[in-house]
């Protein structure tokens, strides 16, 4: 009994001393970033490491204010990717649904071609993507083409497809009997039973969406239509750069993701391992 | 409550014949039991009924209307399923509610009836919890009450108790028994286990591989079963099955001996020609054996188990390579490894050709 709860004790341990380098590995950088963001342009080039933040956070602000509107931009961020997760969640369950429950010809096929698309890089996309909405549309500088074009998610496609097959067949049957209409079946059952899925989706595309770097960047010249990432970008190639602003806007973009993701980790993970038990 | 018509349904899974033409008529306020072993396609046809899959041919009539091409909740059914399929995020009285809501049922009506099946199912302190807070049998019986508060013309039942345990399950079984003396609609109800279908219904239909076999109350198959399957599949223990010969052919009729012991011979009127020679099954029923002597002939078989119920017991047996299982009220003291000498009446024995067809 004792040298049982020993061992676990020193396998703990043992975990513990694995785990920790590592984590230290992955928050250096962001404590860097963050104590940068404290420190004047000369401080942050100056040779010697410091790694205790000073005061200038204000300053840095202030300086990357000037330099771009980034309250704005930072706003903008926010109701871009507010505005696409709740188009994205929405379209991406219908179709997954769709897929899920109807047996319809050519079903299997539409699901290989999304699961295709997975595997092609954005790299690959973005050219012909770009044509398109600019060129073919004329859509170049709208809100429409900063929204628009990447909310058919096929990996959400594929994640709510999931979620809802797994779902016991005989629930919907049964409502059905009942005759509830088919968009109430999924609007009062299938989407709340869905929920944790739901959750971990929207996680994944409201930081895709904020994290978004190169679409914004190609499809708005606008700067009063630019989200934060993009406005950060555009300074590195002033004259002046501010390296304190940058690291400033860097923290402030940073800080959200970070909220979002301890308060909702439950289910982030919850959803990343849907399936896996059961 | 309203009768149901099946004529000639086919049901195909793309090249995949499960239900071949399929012919029924169930009464008004009859208990029907499809019964039959697993992958028969009872679900698959209780499923045509209710409209939730598609007829590949022929015709299925509720009430005296062709339903074919009616949606499910336009048929006058409702339906209970195997694994409850309650809405797990909702409660006992929403999940009673939920369909007549989604309806436009006027809300004090839709009060009125979740409160009579909350009575009928004695569900009244279950009402504010969810699925996962009941017990298989709580859940069973909300899983009812939410199909009585359709106030059906049909209930449909597919294998309701095979997710309770035994105890459970011959309780609900009376339950369900009770609710149709009380309601008096037409129900079908679908299992694979004979002792329910047996117990519960007022007929039953026989299937195997997607034919019917054989329609009737439950006594008339016990008695006058139409083929071996069917005389295998009602009555339990099972039927023994024996193989025997003809070894007499006379107008009229014939006489059949064991191949185990050609000493056991029965005689047999069968109005069907039968040639001297051939090779037959019989059939006798465990209970159906008596004392030595008392029959029309005597069998000896070698004991191996004896299981002892109390109120009687089984004997299971072997006659050279053929199992045997025999019932004897009195043979409490029998122990193993010992011969045993039963009488068989011979007007209790079916006979069957080789490819299962009752002779007679
Ligand atoms: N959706 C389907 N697609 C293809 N084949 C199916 C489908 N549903 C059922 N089947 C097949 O039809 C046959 C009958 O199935 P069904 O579910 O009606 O059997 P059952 O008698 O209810 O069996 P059980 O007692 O196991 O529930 C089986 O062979 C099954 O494999
Ligand atoms: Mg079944």
């Amino acid at each position: 009994m004792k040298s049982k709860s020993r061992s676990l004790l020193l396998q703990k341990i043992a975990l513990h001393a694995v785990l920790t380098p590592l984590a230290i590995l992955w928050l250096f950088p962001l404590w860097m970033m963050f104590v940068f963001s404290t420190m004047p342009d000369h401080g942050i080039f100056s040779p010697e490491i410091v790694l205790w933040p000073s005061a200038e956070f204000a300053a840095n602000f202030q300086n990357l204010q000037a330099d771009t509107n980034f309250v704005r931009a930072m706003f903008i961020s926010i109701i871009v990717a507010i505005v696409y997760t709740a188009l994205s969640v929405m379209l991406t369950s219908m179709a997954g649904w769709a897929l899920a429950r109807y047996r319809f010809a050519g079903r299997s096929i539409v699901v290989a071609i999304i699961l295709g698309t997975i595997t092609l890089p954005f790299a690959v996309v973005v050219i012909p993507q770009f044509i398109m909405v600019a060129r073919e549309f004329k859509l170049a500088n709208t809100w429409i083409a900063l929204i628009v074009p990447p909310l058919f998610n096929s990996l959400g496609v594929l994640f709510m497809r999931q979620a809802f097959s797994m779902m016991p067949g005989e629930l919907f049957d049964a409502a059905r009997v009942e005759g509830v209409r088919e968009w109430r079946i999924f609007l009062h059952i299938a989407l709340p039973l869905a929920r944790p899925t739901m959750a971990a989706l929207a996680i994944i595309l409201f930081l895709a969406s904020w994290n978004n770097y190169l679409w914004p960047l190609l499809i708005n010249s606008r700067p009063n239509m630019m989200t934060a990432p993009v406005a950060l970008g555009t300074l590195i190639g002033l004259t002046k750069v501010s390296w304190g602003g940058i690291m400033a806007g860097a923290v402030l973009l940073t800080a959200p993701v970070l909220v979002v993701f301890v308060f909702l980790q439950r289910h982030f993970i919850a959803g990343i391992s849907a399936g896996a038990v059961k | 409550m309203a009768k149901i018509k099946l004529e000639n349904v086919v049901k195909s899974f793309g090249a995949y014949q499960v239900v071949h033409g399929a012919n029924l008529e169930i009464d008004d306020g009859e208990f029907t039991v499809f019964v039959g072993p697993s992958g028969c396609g009872k679900s698959t046809l209780l499923r045509m009924i209710a409209g939730l899959e598609d007829i590949s041919a022929g015709t299925i009539s509720i009430g005296g209307k062709v339903v074919n091409n009616t949606e499910p909740s336009d048929r006058g059914i409702a339906m209970v399923f195997q694994s409850y399929a309650l809405y797990p995020h909702m409660t006992v009285r929403r999940n009673l509610s939920f369909g007549l809501e989604m309806n436009g049922n006027p809300k004090d009506d839709t009060a009125r009836r979740v409160a009579l099946a909350a009575n009928i199912l004695q569900i009244n302190e279950l009402m504010d919890r969810r699925p996962a807070q009941l017990s298989g049998g709580q859940r069973q019986r909300v899983a009812i009450g939410r199909a009585i508060v359709r106030e059906p013309q049909v209930f449909l039942f597919d294998e309701p108790l095979s997710n309770l345990d035994a105890e459970l399950r011959v309780q609900m079984r009376v339950e369900i028994s009770k609710l149709h003396k009380q309601l008096r609609t037409t129900m079908i109800y679908v299992t694979h286990d004979q002792t329910e279908a047996m117990t519960l219904a007022d007929k039953i239909v026989v299937l195997r591989a997607g034919h019917i076999e054989q329609v009737g109350a439950p006594l008339d198959l016990y008695d006058d079963p139409a083929n071996q399957f069917v005389a295998g599949f009602v009555g339990s223990p099972k039927m023994n099955f024996l193989k025997a010969e003809v070894v007499e052919k006379g107008p009229g009729g014939a006489v059949v001996a064991l191949s185990s012991d050609r000493t056991v011979r029965f005689a047999f009127s069968l109005s069907t020609e039968i040639n001297a020679g051939a090779s037959v099954t019989l059939g006798i029923r465990p209970e159906h054996f008596i004392l030595p002597g008392e029959g029309d002939a005597d069998l000896t078989v070698a004991v191996e188990v004896a299981e002892h119920l109390g109120n009687t017991s089984y004997v299971h047996a072997r006659l050279s390579g053929e199992t045997v299982v025999i019932e004897q009220p009195e043979s409490r003291h029998r122990g193993d490894g010992q011969h045993l000498t039963v009488g068989v009446p011979a007007r209790r024995v079916f006979l069957f050709d080789q490819k299962g067809n009752r002779l007679r």
